[in-house]
This record gives C-alpha cells, sequence and structure tokens, in this order.
C-alpha cells in the first residue's frame, strides 16, 4: 500500500523548523512520507534591470545552489535522522501556486505551512502565503503558528 | 514649495558661479568641432540630391529584410504576443530572463527621449508628413530588429558559470567566420564597437541630458546647462561606479508607469479631440506626399521621419540585440520574433501618439489661407508657438490639453532620460570591453569618460548634440547592417525550421 504524501511548504527559518517539526511528528504518527518545497518567489513579469537582465542566469544558479546547501540537504537530512522518507523539491515561482500545483501532481493528502507574515499589512492587503494556501489548496492545509 | 527652493538653489548656484554660461559656450565650441567632420560625413548627401546616403542604406535594409522574410512582421505578430504572454515558456526556466523580461529590459533603452523629443523635433523640421514615414520606418525595422535579435542569441557566448555575453560583436566575429568571412568579422566587430561606444555617448547620454535639462528649465526657467549634468552625472555615477544599483532598479519599475502614463494622456487628448484625428491623418498623408508648405517637402518629411523612426526605436542598430542576447530559450528565433513588437510598440504606437498630440492640439502654426504651415527659414523649421522645438514642443501641446502636464512630462523625461542612460552605458561598456578586455581598470575608464559626457550634453545647444547623436547611432547601424546581410541567409534557415514545427504543433502551449 502507497504511503501518504504530506507536502511542507519550507521556508528555512525558525518558523520553518516548527513547521518541519512538526510535520515530522505528524508524518511518523501517520506513517506518511514528506516532500519539502522551496519556492523562490519569482515573476516572468517583474521589469528588470539590464545588468540583472545579463547576469540573471549566474544569479539563478547562485540561489539555486544556495538553497540547495544551506536549506534543502539540512532539511533533508534531518528528515532521514527521524526516520522518515523525505523528498525536497526547489522551484521558482508563485508560491501558492505552485504548492498547490505541487501537492496535486505528488497526490498529497495534506499542507503544513508556518504562519510567517500572515498578519503583516501587505499580507492583509495582497494575501500572505498561508491565507493564499488555506484559500486555493483543494487538500487540508494545517498552518502551524 | 518645492518649486521655490529649485529656483532658489538654482539661483544661488548662478549667482556663486559667474562664468556659467562661458562654461556652456567653450564645451559647445569645443566639442562640436570635433564632432562636426564625422557628423559631416555621416549624413553626406548622395551625389546630386540632399538626401542623406545612410538615410538610405537603412531604409533599403529594411525593405530587403522586410521582402527576404516575406512579411515576417505581419505573420509572426500573433506568435510574438503569444510569446511574451509566456505561453510558450517552459516552466523549467522558470527564474530565468523571460521573453517579456528581455523585451521591456530592451523596451527601456528604447522608449525614451526619441519618442517625446525626437518626435517633435521630426514633425517640426519635416512636417506632420514625417509621422506617415516614420510609421513606415517602424513598421519596415520591425524586420530588421528580428533580424539582429535572432543573430544576437544565436552566437552569444555562455560561460561556465551562466554568465552571456551577447550582441553585434558576437555575431559578427563568430557568425561571419561561419559563413566564411572570418577575415571581415574581427575587425567589423571592433568597427561597430567604436561606434557603440560613441552611440552610448551620444544618443544614449548627451542627447537624453540635453532635453531632460531642457525641460526642467522649461519648467523652472533658465541655468547653465552643466548644472543639470553635474546633478545627473553624480546620480549615474552613483549607479554604475557606485554600484548603488537600487536607483537603477526603482527607475526600471517607474519607467513602465510613466510610459503608460503617457500614452494613456495623449489617449485622453486625443478622444478629447476625436473630431480632429481625421483632419491629422489628412495630414500626415498629405504632408508625406506634398510637405504641406515645409521646406523639403516629400524629402525633407521622409528623411526626418526616417531619421527619428531610426534613432527612436534603433532597429538596424544593433543596440537591444545586447539586451535581447541574455534570454533564456532553447529557439534563438524566437527572441527574434519577440524583438519584433518593439519597434512597433515604440515607434508604430508611441511616437505616432506624439506626433499627433503635436498635430492635433495646433501647436505648430498654419496659415490660415491655404492652410499651408508656417515656414521659419532662420530657425530651419515650421514656426511654433513660442518658437519652441524639441522637447519642449511636445510639453507646450500637452499643456494646451492639461496645464499641469508639463510636471508630469518633467518627471517622465528626467526618468526616461535616466533609464536609457543606464541602459547604454551598458551597452558601451560591453563594446568598450569587447576591444579592451575585461577588467575593473578598462570598465572604470569607460563609466568615468560616460559621466563626463553627461556633462557635456546637458551643456551644449540641441543642434549639435543631436547631429552628434544621429551620426553616432546611424553609424552602428552602418557595420551592423553589412553583418545583417552576410548573415540572413541563417536567420531564414532557423526561421523556415522553426515556423514548420510550429505548423506540425511540435511546440506545445504550455499555459
Amino acid at each position: 500500500m502507497t504511503k501518504e504524501i504530506f507536502v511542507v511548504a519550507y521556508e528555512g527559518d525558525a518558523d520553518g523548523e516548527k513547521v518541519l517539526d512538526y510535520a515530522l511528528a505528524r508524518a511518523k504518527r501517520a506513517d506518511a512520507e514528506l516532500l519539502l518545497v522551496h519556492i523562490l518567489e519569482w515573476s516572468p513579469y517583474k521589469f528588470l534591470t539590464q545588468e540583472e537582465v545579463a547576469e540573471r542566469s549566474k544569479r539563478r544558479r547562485q540561489e539555486m545552489a544556495v538553497a540547495e546547501t544551506k536549506l534543502m540537504s539540512p532539511a533533508l537530512a534531518k528528515c532521514a535522522a527521524a526516520g522518515v522518507t523525505t523528498k525536497g523539491e526547489i522551484r521558482y515561482g508563485q508560491v501558492v501556486d505552485l504548492i498547490v500545483k505541487i501537492a496535486g501532481e505528488a497526490k498529497a493528502t495534506q499542507i503544513f505551512v508556518g504562519r510567517t507574515g500572515s498578519h503583516s499589512v501587505a499580507a492583509r492587503i495582497f494575501g500572505s502565503v498561508p491565507l493564499g494556501l488555506a484559500q486555493l489548496s483543494p487538500i487540508p492545509t494545517v498552518i502551524v503558528p | 514649495m518645492h518649486k521655490a527652493f529649485f529656483t532658489a538653489l538654482i539661483g544661488l548656484l548662478t549667482v556663486a558661479l559667474p562664468a556659467h554660461a562661458a562654461i556652456d559656450e567653450t564645451i559647445n565650441a569645443a566639442v562640436a568641432t570635433v564632432t562636426t567632420p564625422f557628423v559631416n560625413f555621416i549624413f553626406s548627401p548622395l551625389p546630386g540630391t540632399s538626401f542623406p546616403w545612410i538615410v538610405l542604406w537603412l531604409v533599403i535594409a529594411a525593405t530587403i529584410f522586410t521582402v527576404y522574410f516575406l512579411f515576417i512582421q505581419f505573420r509572426a505578430f500573433p506568435h510574438a504576443i503569444a510569446l511574451v504572454s509566456g505561453k510558450y515558456a517552459d516552466p523549467d526556466d522558470a527564474g530565468e530572463v523571460s521573453h517579456f523580461q528581455a523585451l521591456t529590459t530592451a523596451l527601456s533603452g528604447t522608449v525614451g527621449l526619441g519618442n517625446i523629443a525626437g518626435v517633435a523635433v521630426a514633425v517640426s523640421i519635416g512636417g506632420p508628413g514625417a509621422t506617415f514615414w516614420m510609421i513606415l520606418a517602424g513598421l519596415m525595422g520591425m524586420a530588421s530588429k528580428f533580424t539582429e535579435c535572432t543573430l544576437a542569441v544565436k552566437y552569444r557566448n555562455e560561460y561556465d558559470d551562466g554568465g552571456v555575453s551577447g550582441g553585434p560583436m558576437y555575431y559578427m566575429s563568430k557568425g561571419l567566420k561561419e559563413r566564411g568571412f572570418g577575415w571581415l568579422g574581427k575587425p567589423l566587430a571592433i568597427l561597430f564597437s567604436i561606434f557603440c561606444v560613441l552611440g552610448s555617448l551620444g544618443g544614449g547620454n548627451m542627447f537624453q541630458a540635453n532635453q531632460a535639462h531642457a525641460q526642467i528649465t522649461n519648467l523652472f526657467g533658465e541655468y547653465p546647462g552643466w548644472i543639470t549634468g553635474v546633478v545627473f552625472a553624480l546620480i549615474v555615477f552613483a549607479v554604475i561606479i557606485g554600484g548603488l544599483k537600487s536607483i537603477a532598479q526603482v527607475t526600471e519599475k517607474i519607467v513602465p508607469m510613466m510610459a503608460v502614463l503617457y500614452v494613456g494622456a495623449a489617449l485622453i487628448i486625443l478622444v478629447m479631440n476625436y473630431d480632429k484625428i481625421g483632419w491629422a491623418f489628412g495630414q500626415i498623408f498629405a504632408g508625406a506626399f506634398t510637405g504641406l508648405g515645409v521646406a523639403g517637402g516629400l524629402v525633407g518629411a521622409l528623411i526626418q521621419g526616417f531619421k527619428r523612426a531610426a534613432f527612436s526605436n534603433e532597429a538596424g542598430v544593433g543596440s537591444a540585440a545586447i539586451a535581447h542576447s541574455a534570454v533564456k530559450t532553447k529557439e534563438p528565433i524566437t527572441e527574434g520574433f519577440v524583438s519584433l513588437l518593439e519597434p512597433f510598440i515604440d515607434t508604430v504606437v508611441i511616437c505616432t501618439m506624439t506626433a499627433l498630440v503635436i498635430i492635433i492640439t495646433g501647436v505648430m502654426q498654419q496659415d490660415p489661407q491655404t492652410g499651408l504651415y508656417v515656414w521659419n527659414a532662420e530657425l530651419g523649421r515650421v514656426a511654433t508657438a513660442g518658437d519652441v522645438s524639441g522637447v519642449a514642443l511636445t510639453s507646450a501641446a500637452f499643456a494646451s490639453a492639461f496645464s499641469w502636464f508639463p510636471w508630469v512630462l518633467g518627471i517622465a523625461v528626467v526618468l526616461f532620460a535616466f533609464s536609457t542612460m543606464i541602459s547604454w552605458s551598458y551597452y558601451g561598456l560591453k563594446a568598450w570591453t569587447y576591444m579592451f578586455g575585461e577588467g575593473k581598470a578598462q570598465e572604470l575608464t569607460f563609466k568615468i569618460i560616460f559621466c563626463i559626457f553627461v556633462v557635456f550634453g546637458a551643456a551644449m545647444n540641441l543642434g549639435p548634440v543631436i547631429d552628434f547623436s544621429d551620426a553616432a547611432i546611424f553609424a552602428m547601424a552602418l557595420v551592423n547592417i553589412v553583418a545583417l546581410y552576410i548573415l540572413m541567409p541563417v536567420v531564414r534557415a532557423e526561421m523556415t525550421s522553426y515556423m514548420e514545427r510550429l505548423k506540425s504543433g511540435v511546440f506545445d502551449i504550455k499555459h
């Protein structure tokens, strides 16, 4: 029988660690697998300067490398140490849309996300990641305080 | 409050520096002496005519590319829109430069004072008929832009660290070698680089500083141009040498909004005067073939139209090819398709808006009896309200509908000028380092020269500045088009292959 998959919207900060710890505990209890997703916010319609255009490819590689080594690898190691089968994915794009899409592709049954930024003024106006997921996700979403 | 403060500051500077006028005149005379022979060569007329050979060079090239690629600018227009909207973008390429970003970055280098001041110069010298030739040049220039930007992506250098260097210098050296013209490639690339550096100092710098100063004095009153030049030079210095990228980033975000605001205001004026739009187009068509009393008639209108269109949209010049070369795509031709939207937006849409507003608002004087435009022989242009030209004429036209618009235009002009300067400082730098090699010392040398020319541009009269700017930009086209002729079969092969695959449905619509 295939195991359940829980998606973790992983940011790597203090809140991110809380989400990961909580998701690990739930995954262990449910004998589920984890899919850690780290999204680098990006819009193909953002205006760039000439220099940013020229350096974009180089910067992308650097950003991916940093996300991989500083964020994803330690998190995957932590999950492995906890005995939970975990995969990681780093992508560029709109955070909420991509997490919902990845969760759908992986046939995940739950999404775990931190509450970071959901009470800021900007988040109240434009919507934050946890609020966006709560509204858009077709599967249960756990917002970890 | 701000106006009073600014006026007081200028007054203080003016009093404190009594030799101000002499500085402007000295700069004007010194620079004009050096640049005049170059300008005269580039704009020398064809024997027995008053038609500059360089304009014919551009017209012929745009016509050849249009025919050779079977009117690609019209056939591929819908596909170009689909590419820019991201319909064919590979999700795995997220985080890389998109077609939209390459296009808007290139546009920030071209949409600027050419659209505001350049058009005013064209219609005040060539009459409303210049607009017709400008639109035609814009439409045909789309094929030139398509050719050069496809080549820029195809022959760019991609480094192991992900960095990219592209532009005419690279397709000249690599592409021409591939076509068996290796002996010509490198000298052509060097020649192009020299002209590109001059173009960046002229049209990409002096003209921008000059017209930004003109609009500021239009708002706050006369004061020496070198003061604006020094202030601008310091800001440019802070960005390109001091690494204060936030200024460039903020400008890059505000400029598109200013462009929308500018076009929006022009549209409102046109809607307010909807009953005159038909008449204005009548003036444009009649003027294109008769001159409507403007000295030079048809030829005068045609020359001005083509000159200002080329200066504004830079099709065939090779500058935008540097900007477009960084896009992430497996198909170089797709960037060619996207780039053909650039002359359309720049010239066919924005320049035409400016021209229509100038014509409709009646700031150019017409003889009520004959309907012909009143020619001011002394100034060599159509008589205008207040005898103004360039950006001041556009400002007067917009002000006749909205008295407050010169203030908005003032901000727009300064931002457009600044954004174009930053873009061209990059183009110039790429050409400079192509010639002298990459390195901090080489880069710093060019950047300091660039900042000095900001002061020159703001201090000089419009005439010598615009002549040198035009000559430098056209000189780039002179070299670039030679390479485009040799390499156009490469582009056609790419185009044919891509179009066949597109028709067969190989490329999925991803979004």
